[in-house]
């Protein structure tokens, strides 16, 4: 008999699969890690037998290497299993100790198996680990993945909502800016304000930056190189929402906004590019 | 002069400098500055961990919040193992930049704390501590 690897784990999976199935599956209930609210018993049941049989099948093809074409089976599932866990909300530990928690159960039918011959079976309980192990590690990885992806598209969904550039009068655009201006972010709002000035012809065009907490040399840099660019194309920008605080700042710093015409308040610059693109607000009196 | 406590902030990437001001912001509240100040000290944090991200190639900022007598402070101290400032008096004029930026992120970091130090050495790194008093 070959005893090398984990071939062991053959006759194991294929006389005791439904103990294995019952005990592991007992084990994932009993772990504190087990969450009833998030996934239902049938469900598990079912992912753990998927599982168990794709095992069995990339073990009887007697491949050792985990990465190789005959386990592919048990990755594709591993990895489906993962990524639904992590969508479900499962904490990392937890979506591991899928895999993990079948060591206890597999270790204890290898001991019978194996029990007249403490060489093989030592043999095979570390064959056995290092596998359960690798696979444990696999199915991280994707996990961790699939939040990364998350993460980054939630970022790329946050770079489209926080630029709007909208149209307040004819000839008058507003670009609330909120948060931070890192490069990325003020690449795609310069882009997006040229872009509305060429469509809507507008003449005037006003930066709100009532909501970017901190202004430093690099926003500030941002900011002029955008003003510059709007210029160019023939519009004039204001910026306001200059807060008392962030005021002081620009000043200690240094940098010169003197080129750009601001404003305290978008009311006022609103007022102000009404009155460059020949409009008045008036109140109508009763009686006239 | 005693100090309550310190932590270590990372700058590695743009978001370290994001975190920087976002801790920078909770312990200028902590000392009980007022909205000028803590935009002051954010402003010189963010200033500050550009620099060390941009020409120091990343390092740390070490953050301390001391206490002299009845007023508190917040003490920051960035570090990179970069390639050094050879001439500090030219890097603190206004205007003079070796990269892209506007040049006034030092000086301007000077004129927005209260104390203000840089050691330089070429070839073994940058430190450079501010302190802000309330």
């Amino acid at each position: 008999m070959n005893t090398t690897g984990s071939t062991g784990l053959r006759p194991i999976l294929e006389r005791h699969e439904s103990t294995l199935l019952a005990n592991w599956i007992t084990a994932q209930k009993a772990a504190p890690t087990y969450r009833p609210d998030l996934i239902k018993e049938n469900e598990l049941r079912d992912q753990c037998r998927d599982f168990l049989r794709a095992l069995m099948q990339a073990v009887q093809s007697g491949s050792q290497n985990v990465d190789g074409s005959e386990w592919q089976p048990v990755r594709d599932l591993l990895a489906s299993i993962s990524r639904s866990r992590g969508k479900q909300g499962f904490s990392t530990t937890a979506t591991a100790t899928f895999i993990f928690s079948l060591k206890e159960p597999l270790f204890q039918l290898l001991q019978q198996e194996y029990a007249n011959d403490p060489k093989v079976l030592a043999e095979q309980t570390w064959a056995t680990s290092v596998l359960l192990d690798r696979l444990g590690l696999y199915v991280t990885e994707v996990y961790q993945q699939t939040r990364d992806s998350l993460i980054q598209r939630q970022q790329e969904e946050m770079l489209e909502l926080s630029t709007p550039v909208v149209k307040l009068w004819e000839g008058v655009l507003a670009l609330p800016l909120i948060g931070t201006l890192d490069s990325a972010r003020s690449q795609t709002i310069m882009e997006n304000l040229l872009q509305k000035i060429v469509e809507s012809g507008s003449e005037t065009a006003i930066i709100d930056i009532t909501g970017v907490p901190t202004m430093d040399t690099l926003t500030a840099q941002h900011l002029l190189k955008t003003v510059a660019a709007a210029r160019l194309m023939g519009a004039d920008c204001i910026i306001s929402g200059i807060r008392p605080q962030i005021a002081q700042t620009i000043v200690h710093l240094g940098v010169d906004l003197s080129g750009v015409t601001t404003k305290a308040s978008m009311a006022d610059a609103f007022i102000l590019a009404l009155k460059r693109t020949g409009f008045a607000i008036t109140r109508p009196t009763a009686g006239r | 002069m005693p100090v309550l406590k310190s932590d270590t902030v990372p700058i590695r990437s743009d978001a370290d400098v994001v975190a920087v001001r976002q801790i920078v912001r909770v312990w200028s509240i902590e000392a009980k500055f007022g909205l000028v100040d803590q935009t002051k000290i954010i402003t010189a944090a963010s200033e500050l961990a550009r620099n060390t991200l941009e020409y120091g190639g990343g390092g740390h900022m070490f953050i301390e919040l001391v206490e002299e007598g009845v007023r508190k402070g917040v003490r920051l101290t960035f570090e990179d193992q970069g390639p050094g400032i050879a001439d500090v008096e030219q890097a603190l004029r206004d205007g003079y930049t070796s990269g892209k930026g506007m040049g006034l992120g030092l000086g301007g970091s000077k004129r927005l704390t209260n104390e203000f130090a840089i050691h330089s050495v070429v070839g073994v790194g940058t430190r450079v501590t501010v302190t802000k008093w309330k």
